[in-house]
C-alpha cells in the first residue's frame, strides 16, 4: 500500500485521544475508533493509527492489519471530487463496468486511488437505491443516471476549475 | 467436574466438558494431523484458530465436518476422524494449500523439517489437482540481520502472530489484507528490521513451513575455515551442547558437550572455546555492578536503580530499547557473554597467539538468532571490525556437521582449548532460565558476607513457571529477586516496578520460553514443550558435573584479571566488557 506522510498537528493528536476515550480506550472498539477517526480526517494515514495504537495500547500491526482488512477503511485521502460508481447488480448489468474503465483511463488511476492533483478520486459502491437509473455514478454529492462511457468525459468537464 | 461420554473411531471416550475432540481423541492414543494448531501446554498458548481445516472430523448427524482443533465435545457424540468422507476433504485441503506454494522443497531451508512436506508425505500427494490453473500469491521478500521472511511460502496458520503478540507481546507482526491477498506483515508493511521486532526468534521457532527461516551464515564460514589467512576461533553457547543431540536424532536433553568440541575441531576451528568462560566474566562483572548498588542503596544514596537487571538476552535488551525506554538505565551494563567473549578474544587473545585483530575471526553457535542482529551492532566493533564476526545458530550448526560428512555418533569426547575454554557449573545454567540470577548470587554472597557459599543449588530460582520470584538470605540480609522468560511475562514484571508494584534487588530476563534452551535458533521442538524441559534438565546435570561451580573460581577468570583486565568494573573492563542501551522508540511512533 502506498504510503502517504503526514504531519499531525497537537490538535489532530488530541482529537484522537478523544475519540479513543470515547470508546474507553478498550480495544475492543478499535473498528468503531477506526471509523470515527476516519470520518474526522477522512481517510486513516499511518501517523493516525499510530496514535489509535497507542491509545488503545494494542500493536501498531493489528491496526494496520484492521484497516487492510475493511474495504472501507482507507489509507488514501479521497479527492476533492470523489467519484463513487455502482457496481450493484442493477449498474452492473447495464454497463457499470465500461463506465469504470472509462473513468479509471481518463484519469489514469486505478479504483481507491487518488489523482495526483488530488481532485478526483473512485471508488466503487453497491447500490444507491436508485436502480432505476442504473448505471448510477455520484460524484461528491451529485448523481448522475444512465451513465455511458461517452459521457465520462463531460462529466469530467464539469469540474474544471 | 462435568464428564461428558462420547465415542471416537468405535473407543469410548470419558472426558470433562469442554475439550476439544482433537484433545479427546489425543487421550485414546488417537493423533488427529493438525497443520496451523499449536498447544505450548506449560506456556499457556493453545492456538487454534480451526483456520487450516486439515484436523476436519465426520460428527454422526453434523452436516458439514467439524474441525477437531476447535470443536469441543459433546454427550453421546459419534467421531469418525479417518472416515472416506473425512481423507478426501484433508486431501482437497492439503492440495489447495499446496496449489499456491512454492514447489521449492528440493532448495527450501526448511526441507525434512517442514510440516506441510511431512503431511504431504503422510497423505500421500502425488499429484495436485487444477495446479495449470492455480493462481500464485507472491510477497516481496525481506531479509533482516537475522531473520528471513519468505511470505510465499506462508500458509497463514499465523502461529507467529500468536508467539509475537499473545506470548512475547512484542506487536511487530500481524496478519493484513484479505483473502488471497493475505500475509503476516509488521504494521505497514515496513521491512522487519524497522519493525519493533527483537530477532527472539520464537515466529521461527514455530512456523511450520520455510517462510520464517534464520539467516544463513554457514557459506560465510565455510569459506573462512578455508581461508589460510584467517585464524577461525569458535565459542559455543550453554545451550547448545544440550540440544545439538536432537540434530542427530539423540533424545531430548542429552548432553552432547564432548562430541560437540570434537565436531567443531574437525571442521577446521583452530581454537575451540566456550561461551561459558565469558559467563562467567560476565557474572564477574554483572555480579559486582549488583553488589557496588546494593551497598550504595544500603548506604542511603537515593539515586542508585535498582532492581538491576540482567543483560545477557539480546532479544531482550531489543525488547526494552523499543518498549521500555523510561528504564534504559535500569540494567546492568554488562556486555552480553557473546560479546564479552569476542572482545577478550580480539585483544587479550589476539595478543597472546601474535595475531592482527583482522585475521582473526571469532565465530560464536548459538541456540539464539537475536545474537546475529547483537553482533552486527556499532557498539561492538573497533574500527568497523566486529568483536563477533557472526552466529550460527544450533540448527545451522547441526547442518553444517553433516555437511561435512562428520559421522557425529562416533565422535569421542574431547576438552575445549584454553584459556577461553574452562569455565564454572555457574555459566553452564546460563542457559536455562534462572540460571544467571543463580549464577551470579553464588558469587554475590561469597563477596558480599565474606562467608563460604555451602549449598550453591538455589531450587528456588529454577523451574518453568513464567514469572517466579524468591527472597535469599545474605548473612540476615534478605535479597528479592524476580525471575521472568517469555518478554510476555518480562513485560509484567517491568509494568509492576513502573508502577512501584515490586521491589526487587535483581531481575533475571530472558526473552525465550525456558531461556536459550527454548532459544529461536535450537532444534525444532514442533511444539512439545518436554524437549525444553528435558534440555533444561541436562543443563544442570552439567552444573553438578563441574568441579567448580562457581564463576570467580574459575583459575582462568582469575587470570585474566591479573594479567590483563585488573579489576572488575575497572578501566578496562568498562571499555571492553560493558555497553550502553539506546532509544529505539523512534521506530513505533514517529509524531
Amino acid at each position: 500500500m502506498s504510503r502517504i506522510k503526514v504531519e499531525l498537528k497537537k490538535k489532530d493528536v488530541d482529537t484522537i485521544r478523544e475519540i479513543c476515550k470515547s470508546f474507553n480506550n478498550l480495544p475492543g472498539e478499535l473498528i468503531n475508533v477506526l471509523h470515527k477517526a476516519q470520518h474526522t480526517f477522512g481517510y486513516l494515514p499511518a501517523e493516525v493509527q499510530e496514535v489509535v495504537a497507542r491509545e488503545l495500547n494494542v500493536p501498531v500491526a493489528k491496526v494496520y492489519g484492521v484497516v487492510t482488512f475493511y474495504s472501507f477503511f482507507s489509507m488514501i485521502p479521497k479527492g476533492k471530487h470523489p467519484i463513487s460508481v455502482c457496481t450493484g447488480t442493477a449498474c452492473y448489468v447495464r454497463g457499470a463496468e465500461n463506465v469504470l474503465a472509462e473513468f479509471k483511463k481518463n484519469l489514469k488511476i486505478d479504483v481507491g486511488e487518488t489523482t495526483s492533483d488530488g481532485k478526483f478520486s473512485i471508488s466503487c459502491l453497491r447500490c444507491v437505491g436508485a436502480c432505476g437509473l442504473a448505471p448510477v455514478v455520484m460524484v461528491g454529492e451529485k448523481t448522475y443516471g444512465r451513465v455511458s462511457p461517452e459521457m465520462v468525459k463531460d462529466i469530467l468537464k464539469e469540474y474544471d476549475e | 467436574m462435568e464428564m461428558v461420554k462420547l465415542t471416537i473411531d468405535n473407543k469410548q471416550v470419558e472426558i470433562p466438558k469442554g475439550t476439544t475432540i482433537y484433545k479427546a481423541a489425543k487421550q485414546v492414543g488417537i493423533d488427529i494431523p493438525v497443520l496451523c494448531y499449536m498447544d505450548l501446554k506449560d506456556l499457556n498458548i493453545e492456538h487454534k484458530p480451526g483456520g487450516c481445516r486439515i484436523c476436519v472430523v465426520e460428527v454422526e448427524g453434523r452436516r458439514n465436518l467439524a474441525p477437531s482443533c476447535s470443536t469441543e465435545v459433546t454427550e453421546g457424540m459419534n467421531v469418525k476422524t479417518h472416515s472416506i468422507r473425512v481423507l478426501n476433504a484433508r486431501r482437497t485441503v492439503l492440495e489447495l494449500l499446496l496449489s499456491d506454494h512454492p514447489k521449492e522443497c528440493l532448495t527450501c531451508a526448511k526441507s525434512g523439517n517442514c510440516d506441510l512436506q511431512n503431511l504431504a508425505i503422510m497423505m500421500g500427494i502425488r499429484e495436485i489437482h487444477n495446479e495449470d490453473i492455480a493462481e500464485m500469491s507472491t510477497y516481496r521478500m525481506d531479509t533482516s540481520p537475522a531473520i528471513i521472511r519468505d511470505l510465499n511460502k506462508c500458509i497463514m496458520c499465523r502461529r507467529c502472530e500468536t508467539m509475537c503478540n499473545d506470548f512475547q507481546t512484542v506487536g511487530a507482526l500481524s496478519a493484513i489484507n484479505r483473502g488471497f491477498m493475505s500475509v503476516v506483515a509488521p504494521a505497514f508493511e515496513m521491512d522487519l528490521e524497522d519493525s519493533v521486532c527483537t530477532y527472539c526468534g520464537q515466529c521461527v521457532a514455530v512456523c511450520p513451513t520455510g517462510a520464517l527461516t534464520e539467516v544463513d551464515h554457514t557459506r560465510q564460514l565455510i569459506r573462512d575455515l578455508a581461508n589460510p589467512n584467517k585464524t577461525v576461533i569458535v565459542q559455543t553457547a550453554p545451550a547448545v551442547r544440550v540440544a545439538l543431540g536432537e540434530m542427530f536424532d539423540l533424545p531430548a536433553g542429552t548432553l552432547v558437550t564432548g562430541k560437540l568440541v570434537a565436531a567443531l575441531r574437525r571442521l577446521g576451528f583452530k581454537y575451540v572455546f566456550d561461551t561459558d568462560f565469558s559467563a562467567d566474566l560476565t557474572i564477574m562483572e554483572e555480579g559486582t555492578e549488583l553488589l557496588e548498588r546494593l551497598t550504595r542503596h544500603l548506604s542511603g544514596d537515593k539515586t542508585v536503580k535498582l532492581p538491576i537487571l540482567t543483560s545477557c538476552c539480546p532479544g531482550w535488551v531489543n525488547f526494552f530499547e523499543s518498549q521500555f525506554i523510561d528504564m534504559l538505565e535500569i540494567p546492568s551494563t554488562a556486555r552480553s557473554p557473546q560479546q564479552m567473549f569476542g572482545s577478550i578474544a580480539k585483544t587479550y587473545f589476539a595478543d597472546k597467539i601474535q595475531v592482527k585483530r583482522q585475521d582473526l575471526v571469532v565465530v560464536s553457535i548459538m541456540p539464539c538468532l537475536a545474537k546475529k542482529y547483537e553482533c552486527t551492532r556499532d557498539e561492538f566493533k573497533v574500527d568497523g571490525n566486529p568483536d563477533v564476526d557472526y552466529s550460527i545458530s544450533t540448527r545451522e550448526l547441526g547442518h553444517l556437521i553433516k555437511q561435512a560428512n562428520i559421522d557425529f555418533h562416533s565422535l569421542p569426547d574431547e576438552e575445549f582449548d584454553n584459556p577461553l575454554g574452562e569455565s564454572t557449573g555457574a555459566a553452564v545454567i546460563f542457559g536455562a532460565t534462572g540460571g544467571v540470577i543463580e549464577a551470579a548470587v553464588r558469587t554475590a554472597y561469597e563477596i558480599f558476607t565474606k562467608k563460604k557459599l555451602e549449598k550453591v543449588d538455589f531450587l528456588e530460582l529454577r523451574g518453568m513457571g513464567g514469572i517466579r520470584e524468591a527472597t535469599l538470605d545474605f548473612d540476615g540480609l534478605p535479597i528479592r529477586i524476580g525471575i521472568a522468560h517469555g518478554l510476555g511475562n518480562a513485560r509484567k514484571l517491568l509494568e509492576d516496578i513502573r508502577s512501584g508494584k515490586s521491589n526487587y534487588h535483581a531481575i533475571e530476563i530472558m526473552a525465550c520460553p525456558g531461556g536459550c534452551i527454548g532459544g529461536g535458533g535450537q532444534p525444532l521442538h514442533h511444539g512439545n514443550i518436554e524437549i525444553l524441559k528435558k534440555r533444561t534438565a541436562a543443563i544442570y546435570r552439567e552444573d553438578a558435573n563441574k568441579p567448580i561451580r562457581k564463576s570467580h573460581e574459575n583459575p582462568y577468570i582469575i587470570k585474566l584479571y591479573e594479567e590483563f583486565l585488573g579489576k572488575p568494573l575497572g578501566e578496562k573492563s568498562h571499555k571492553l566488557l560493558h555497553t550502553h542501551y539506546v532509544d529505539k522508540s523512534k521506530k513505533i511512533i514517529y509524531i
